[in-house]
């Protein structure tokens, strides 16, 4: 409604065509008049806002219940996002006062071993931010170097846009973000790449939330030589790796969520299995939680088979100490 | 004289604002949008070109948006239109179709009669723009 309407010579135009045909006072009024029927009325000086009642009213105490429920551990993180939240739930009482208040910058990195919930926590970071009104939408799409980046000359500029557009009004999660950035190859079309979510990053920022994750030291060094996206990015957050205990509760969530539970001895071998594996390379915590509790899965199928007994319920659900020795990791053991 | 093409023609022109509402309407049925522009809105010319690719997969309308003013700001004295897609069996066709920037000055058209055999007349609509060359029809602009 304001660049368009603007003839190339800059002149405010008198033209009957878009957005011009209701030029004059007669559409000023009714512009006004629908927006005064949309925005909410000011408050005076003296009154109060509840902003309980307010949260309560958005529904974040939802997200932030499943947030506890489904995610073990990571308390930095989610204090970090209640402090968002209330940054947001204040920021809306404030408009409400007729405060200005410019739209915060959301833009976000995670950065992060691998399996420490990255993408669970955007995800459930769209539907948060859909619910304090700062996402028209909520849906996140999730892209690598590959969704952005072209393969040949002016190949990427369209790529890039295509993903962006997808991502309006939603959450852009970018994983992997430091390989946009090629420091050996100077001619790389990651550059390009950049340049347009910087643009955008900047320009539409009631349009998009764009989070960047990685493995923290790479993604370090990424804004180190990219100091335009680190100054964009309002919120760091940094995923620490998981506690043995917290390991230990993962995996129960997730062999309850599968429908199975281990026996008490097994139990005592899935803690002894987590502590060695954690010492071994390519360890990529709740990833390989549920990577150990797929293969133990595995075995235990291949026994009930082997036995070729009559089996129960029970049998069926349970989880023994053998299925989990028979790991590798238990391989090298004395 | 003003051209009525596509829906919403004969109403006064869409502000940017109500261009969101309806393209959020289409995307919300699953349609995907589509920019096109023309110099030659000949009822019968159905084939105008394509600003870019049909947008796919987009929740938002402010993609198209984007899209709608980067062919404004290119074509600043050309029709342009949005399209929306409905791609489900048995429909598989335009499901909505409405121009979103005009001219500053539209010609119209003249009659033409052509005598034929039997003292019967033909007639035919040509668009006085069209007498330029593509591209220099609406106010000499590109």
């Amino acid at each position: 409604m304001t660049a368009s309407n603007q003839l190339p010579g800059g002149e405010p135009s008198v033209r009957v065509g878009f957005g011009m045909s209701r030029s004059g006072p007669d559409q000023a009024g009714s512009a006004a008049a629908e927006e005064a029927d949309n925005a909410p009325e000011t408050l005076g000086p003296d009154a109060e806002v509840d902003l309980a009642k307010e949260r309560a009213e958005t529904g974040i105490d939802e997200v932030f219940t499943s947030l506890d429920a489904d995610l073990v551990g990571l308390a930095p993180v989610k204090n970090r996002i209640r402090e968002i939240a209330a940054l947001l739930l204040v920021d809306r009482a404030r408009a409400q006062f007729g405060l200005s208040t410019s739209r915060p910058n959301l833009h976000m990195s995670f950065t992060g071993s691998p399996g420490t919930g990255k993408t669970t926590v955007a995800m459930r970071m769209a539907d948060l931010l859909h619910r304090l009104g700062y996402l028209r939408r909520g849906h996140l799409v999730s892209v690598t170097r590959d969704d952005l980046v072209g393969q040949y000359v002016g190949h990427t500029a369209p790529k890039t846009k295509e993903v962006l557009k997808r991502a309006m009004g939603g959450l852009l999660f970018i994983d992997e973000a430091y390989y946009l950035y090629r420091a050996d190859n100077e001619r790389d079309y990651g550059q390009e790449s950049i340049e347009i979510l910087l643009q955008v990053m900047e320009n539409q920022r009631e349009d998009l939330v764009v989070i960047l994750a990685g493995y923290k030291d790479r993604m370090d060094s990424f804004f180190v030589s990219n100091p335009g996206m680190g100054s964009r990015i309002a919120h760091h957050i940094d995923f620490p790796d998981y506690t043995l205990d917290e390991l230990e509760d993962i995996g129960e969530l997730m062999v309850r969520a599968e429908g199975y539970s281990f026996t008490p001895e097994a139990q005592e071998t899935f803690r002894k299995y987590l502590q060695r594996r954690k010492e071994q390379p390519r360890f990529a915590n709740a990833r390989s939680v549920r990577n150990a509790i797929e293969r133990a899965r595995l075995r235990h199928a291949s026994r009930l088979m082997e036995a070729d007994r009559p089996v129960g319920k029970e049998t069926l659900t349970t989880l023994a100490e053998e299925d989990l020795l028979a790991s590798r990791v238990f391989a090298d053991q004395d | 004289m003003r051209i009525t093409q596509g829906t919403f023609s004969f109403l006064p022109e869409l502000t940017d604002a109500e261009i969101t509402k309806q393209i959020q309407y289409a995307l919300d049925n699953d349609w995907p949008c589509s920019v096109e522009f023309t110099d030659d809105p000949h009822p019968r010319n159905v084939y105008w070109e394509m600003w870019g690719l049909p947008m796919f997969d987009l929740a938002d309308a402010a993609g198209v948006l984007a899209e709608v003013n980067a062919c404004r700001k290119a074509k600043p004295e050309h029709y342009i239109r949005v399209n929306a897609y409905n791609a489900s069996y048995g429909k598989q066709t335009v499901a909505l179709s409405y121009i979103v920037q005009r001219p500053t000055d539209e010609p119209g058209f003249r009659l033409e009669r052509q005598e034929w055999h039997d003292r019967t007349i033909r007639y035919t609509l040509h668009p006085y723009a069209a007498d330029a060359p593509v591209g220099r029809r609406y106010n000499g602009q590109q």
